[in-house]
């Protein structure tokens, strides 16, 4: 028998399309670090923001479909998912169905009831955790050194911490570990858990544009070269609407922001078709070489 | 400074409704305004958050219900991580959209027939299908300009589907839905 950390694996709908390379890439490193991921047969979507803004009940038994999906495969110590709002669902239908009431309430809403919700976490906690900064290390073929990256979790993967417990709700620091131990170089980044704007892209673009654009403004100013995110949306506002920023502003930011597992891939020598580096918007080529550059010119 | 006449207008119904669908004690803020401080959305609120806990306090309803802060709250939590009295304060504003909708209010139409785009797209399809999503969205709200200009990056990166990724358990999904509405007009 392996010992090898096995979780049901939701991708997310996001996945399926504009956060392709957070799915690609997250499935790579998962499989090269030897975490074992079984997909959550026939998953639904989660509801996402929408759904908990009608009901708690609805929103929870959208989320609770695939914690029923999930309780078919069997070996699995839990749900591993790599986007926050999915997570945020899952945990919080988790938490909510401990309530016998609540749990009847949304079991009456599906085919297949819950028996007892599996416990959900991020890929981040997982790689964080299973594996670590440490043994990651001893993996690294192909340092970041060089690499200024502002690392940037979200609002909602690490709060509120009641629900999440994971990290540091004001000052996550598992990222940051992640990336020291690809060689890359986490310079300060006090807005870590700030929101981007999330999904008011469509119908309230001008508050994307400024929270997004605060974001790209503090990153650059303490230094990075890249951002690295772990949240579809993030990375959607921060790199696809970067040029809207751009001309909202009038800056000129020109800055790479990748998913923090596109960056483990790479430090790890990775099949660079799944890593999906040619999905980003602002292409990240030029930091990549002034990072190669500065360490060449250290050496 | 705005006076409000508690007397005719305190409506404990709606205070105790709110409190008891939140599993939260309103009287248990003292007005220190760190949600607000913290909120990144006070910008476009029209009722910062901290004022939002005082008005449910004196039972304003319809004030609440119609205001626009209800659905420009992201539910990024920075509310409910920083209070210092451990009330959920992000679950009370999305409690109070609950309200705002049963009771036909949508101050801010765009986010609203946004999100209900997206929960039809789930509904529909098991999945949300992000290209039909931007589609219909675009057509319900007339904003042929909205993300125009995104088209060709999304396009040439390869991220929109074309054709919904539908799933065998469509039917499941959509169901939830239905149960949920059932349900609802009973209590109705």
């Amino acid at each position: 028998m392996s010992s090898s950390p096995t979780y049901a694996y939701y991708p997310g709908c996001s996945g399926q399309g504009t956060s392709l390379e957070y799915e690609t890439s997250s499935r790579a490193v998962c499989e090269a670090l030897g975490v074992v991921l079984h997909d959550i047969p026939d998953w639904s979507c989660c509801g996402s923001t929408p759904a908990h803004t009608v009901d708690h009940v609805l929103s929870a038994a959208l989320s609770a479909r695939n914690l029923a999906q999930a309780e078919t495969l069997t070996g699995v110590e839990g749900i591993a998912t790599p986007c926050p709002s999915c997570l945020t669902n899952l945990k919080t239908a988790g938490r909510r169905m401990l309530d016998p009431q609540f749990k009847e309430r949304v079991n009456s809403l599906l085919d297949t009831p819950v028996k007892q919700p599996l416990p959900a976490k991020s890929v981040l906690q997982v790689l964080f955790e299973d594996v670590g900064p440490a043994a990651l290390k001893e993996r690294v073929v192909k340092p970041l050194a060089g690499l200024k990256v502002a690392p940037y979790y979200g609002c909602i993967l690490n709060r509120p911490p009641e629900v999440m417990e994971f990290d540091d709700c004001e000052n996550p620091i598992a990222m940051d570990r992640l990336l020291e131990a690809l060689g890359a170089e986490v310079v300060p980044f006090p807005l870590k858990v700030e929101c981007c704007g999330a999904s008011f892209g469509m119908p309230r673009k001008d508050m994307v544009m400024r929270l997004s654009g605060k974001l790209l403004d503090v990153a650059e100013d303490n230094g990075a070269m890249a951002m690295a995110t772990a949240c579809p949306l993030c990375q959607m506002n921060l790199d696809l609407r970067q040029s809207q920023i751009n001309a909202t502003s009038g800056k000129q930011h020109n800055m790479p922001v990748f998913y923090y597992t596109q960056l483990i891939g790479l430090a790890l020598g990775l099949d660079k078709r799944l890593l999906g580096l040619n999905k980003l918007c602002v292409n990240p080529k030029a930091a990549l070489q002034a990072a190669e550059q500065a360490t060449a010119g250290a050496a | 400074m705005h006076t409000i006449n508690l007397t005719e207008s305190f409506d404990g119904d709606f205070v105790r409704k709110i409190e008891c669908e939140s599993e939260q004690n309103v009287s248990l803020c003292y007005q220190c305004g760190n949600c607000t401080a913290g909120c990144p959305y006070t910008f476009a609120y029209d009722i910062p958050v901290s004022q939002v806990m005082r008005l449910l306090q004196a039972g304003q309803k319809r004030t609440l219900l119609s205001c626009k802060s209800l659905w420009l709250c992201a539910t990024c939590e920075s509310c409910t991580t920083r209070c210092p009295n451990n009330i959920d304060v992000a679950r009370i504003m999305d409690v109070l959209r609950h309200e705002a909708r049963r009771q036909g209010y949508g101050s801010e139409r765009s986010v609203k027939v946004f999100w209900d785009t997206f929960l039809d797209s789930v509904k529909r399809h098991g999945r949300v299908f992000e290209m039909g999503l931007a589609v219909e969205y675009i057509a319900r709200t007339g904003r042929f300009w909205t993300d125009l200009e995104l088209g060709p990056a999304m396009l040439s990166k390869g991220k929109l589907a074309f054709k919904p990724h539908s799933i065998q358990g469509q039917a499941e999904v959509e169901k939830i839905f239905e149960r949920f509405q059932q349900q609802k007009e009973q209590c109705a």
